[in-house]
């Protein structure tokens, strides 16, 4: 856990303060809606279908319990009893009064949660990896560089009115769970021939109406180095970035424009200016960061402990591990994820009561500490093996034991047209009912990986480009029609998927997938072959043929 | 369906009302003849051509402490006078989300 400083609390206090006077001056009428809006967004008010959604950041996707509770509480006292955490690290409310909206912020600010720049043309929370800190082979834990970043980046003058909203995203795995091949900004944490630490930098991410896939701008940059460099980048998007249409003011629009080449010979000569500035950051700089973040006493545990055997014979709890529990960098201990995705629920959707279940287990099982993913699941990250049989039954008594982590139920959703005042059609619901078609656990496990994610309108909140099923809801004619898309991933391979033919109706998109499933079972050349694999090898084509040949 | 925050021209194409948000809470509010918010579709102003509909949102508009985003949204009107939301997305908004809320279920 990072632990704030006085800074920081007197920062996060002191927007509190003045979101409170904000809100008194406009239901006063002192201040109209236009001058307001940018104010509310700065603190992750947006107004939606049925009510104001709040959007709360959960920095590089860490949680202490305290926090999860006062997220708990503020979904009960302001709420209506439940939260639904995103795709970058954020839970949102969904009905929220503007009224009482300073005294939630006031209630989180008192365990150091904020909403600033969650939402607004500014730079968004920085995303990591949720396994940060614990992932074996992890070459260090990126949320000490997230921290440094949210740090210089909060507030700052020069990056609160850029062209369009910015994101950066972290990792320091080979195997990407930050997806940062889609962001703004990804950072690839790496060491040089020195054992230094550096950052593989990529540029030029993003999904929505245009989607691209993140171009390397420079292979390594130092450590020390990378504020002056993101600030590099910020200052050239922010000279050269399109304020005149919304559609084509993301960075990536530049990038592609300019060409990478170009643009990073603009970033590099805005570079040279700055690097050897203020920004270059002193070790004892990421030391003090460093020395904030506080890590478990972990014990000398075995690897097999005998509770951990004897549940293995039990087949549900087996099931349960095998998809949920991901091996630790300490041995005797696990990753757990928690999948958020029960059979017929709303992805990403959790109530205030399993929140503070959860947290009363984190406590007991991982050191008082909670991770949130981009895949809208959360983790505890330090849990002991001989833990795993209770905390497994613990969790199913609160339905957050469904064992399809990673699998065709897992499905990442954007709140779609039940919510959301810019989407055309539903996601929510075609989620569910993929759940209910592929509840059965063996079929689940038969298939295998894979990813199905749901946008319910281009601005892909979903992430649908990238989903290795991908369903983009759309609106023609009055109705809601549904675009599939096969071969998309966002991991360290990220790509775009293909677009298979003509929408789907409502009520066909479920039948659509099957048939795709079926395809992909039929196609497959041996069980271990996972679904992108027969993609890669057969192209779109046969999935085409078969989801296009009876409709 | 398409997002009124893309409406770009007022035409429209047969009965609508204004709706917008009210302000302090956020809810669902549909402009009245007595030029004033309720939470009640029944009790909407109806417009019928765009003229109608233009003075209509521009004296909404007005109100810009009552509710927020006004936008001219289609209806349909029974036999019987009876309101009812003229799409999908107005549907949703009058009568709620499509899917159990996850403290309900």
């Amino acid at each position: 856990m990072y632990a704030y400083d006085e800074i920081d609390r007197t920062l996060v206090n002191e927007r509190v303060s003045e979101f409170r006077d904000q809100v008194k001056r406009r239901l006063s009428g002192e201040l109209t809606e236009d001058e307001f809006k940018i104010l509310r967004l700065q603190n992750g008010v947006y107004l939606q279908l049925h009510a104001y959604m709040f959007r709360v950041a959960i920095p590089y996707g860490t949680l202490a319990t305290n926090q999860l509770r006062a997220l708990a509480h503020v979904a009960r006292k302001y709420d209506r009893g439940y939260g639904h955490f995103t795709t970058r690290q954020n839970i949102q409310f969904n009905w929220i009064k503007l009224a009482e909206l300073p005294d939630a912020l006031a209630d989180l600010a008192e365990v150091g949660i904020h909403a600033m720049q969650t939402s607004g043309n500014n730079m968004r929370n920085v995303t990591s990896d949720q396994w940060a800190g614990v992932a074996p082979g992890e070459i260090e834990d990126p949320r000490i560089w997230s921290e440094l970043i949210r740090q210089h980046t909060t507030l700052h003058p020069e990056f609160s009115f850029l062209p369009r909203k910015f994101k950066i995203a972290i990792t320091a795995s080979d195997h990407d769970r930050a997806a940062i091949k889609i962001h703004d900004i990804g950072l690839r944490l790496i060491k040089n021939e020195k054992g230094e630490t550096g950052f593989e930098v990529l540029v030029g991410g993003g999904l929505g109406r245009t989607p691209f896939i993140a171009k390397t701008i420079k292979h390594f940059v130092h450590g020390r180095d990378i504020l002056s460099y993101i600030e590099a980048i910020l200052r050239v998007y922010n000279q050269y970035g399109r304020r005149d249409n919304i559609y084509k003011a993301r960075i990536k629009i530049l990038v592609h424009e300019l060409g990478i080449e170009k643009f990073s010979r603009e970033v590099e000569d805005e570079w040279q200016h700055i690097r050897n500035s203020s920004l270059q950051i002193d070790d004892e700089v990421i030391e003090d960061i460093r020395s904030r973040f506080t890590y478990p006493a972990y014990e000398k545990l075995p690897h097999m402990p005998d509770e951990l055997r004897q549940a293995a014979a039990d087949p549900e709890f087996e099931a349960w591990r095998k998809n949920s529990v991901a091996p630790h960098k300490v041995p005797g201990y696990s990753i757990v994820t928690i999948s958020l995705k029960p059979t017929g629920g709303p992805p990403g959707d959790a109530t205030a009561e399993q929140m503070d279940a959860l947290a009363d287990l984190a406590d007991k099982y991982s050191f008082g500490e909670i991770r949130v993913g981009h895949e809208q699941n959360l983790a505890l990250p330090h849990v002991a093996k001989r833990d795993l049989p209770a905390l497994w039954k613990a969790l199913d008594k609160l339905g957050l034991a469904t064992p399809n982590v990673n699998l065709i139920t897992d499905i990442i959703a954007c709140p779609g047209l039940d919510y959301c005042s810019l989407a055309n059609a539903r996601s929510i619901p075609i989620a569910q009912e993929l759940t209910r078609r592929f509840a059965n656990h063996e079929l689940a496990n038969l298939i295998g990986r894979l990813h199905i994610n749901i946008s319910g309108c281009i601005n892909a909140c979903g992430h649908h480009h990238v989903g290795h099923i991908g369903i983009l809801g759309v609106e023609k004619n009055g109705e809601e029609v549904y675009q599939i898309t096969i071969g998309g991933r966002a991991d360290e391979n990220a790509a775009l998927g293909t677009l298979i033919g003509p929408g789907v109706k409502f009520d066909e998109v479920a039948d659509v997938v099957e048939d795709i499933v079926e395809a992909y079972l039929a196609l497959r050349e041996r069980p271990e072959e996972l679904f992108m694999d027969t993609v890669k090898r057969l192209g779109v084509e046969p999935f085409k043929e078969r989801v296009y040949a009876t409709r | 369906m398409t997002s009124p925050l893309e409406q770009k021209k007022i035409k429209i194409a047969g009965p609508s009302v204004v709706t917008a948000n009210r302000t302090w809470d956020g809810i669902v509010v549909y402009r009245t003849a007595a030029k004033s918010w309720s939470a009640d579709l029944s009790e909407a102003a109806i417009v019928r051509n765009s003229d109608e509909a233009k003075a209509l949102l521009a004296e909404s508009v007005v109100d810009d402490v009552g509710a927020i985003g006004p936008y001219i949204a289609p209806v349909q009107v029974g036999e019987d006078g009876k309101i009812l939301p003229g799409n999908l997305r107005e549907q949703i908004r009058r009568t709620g989300v499509t899917i159990g809320q996850p403290a309900q279920v």
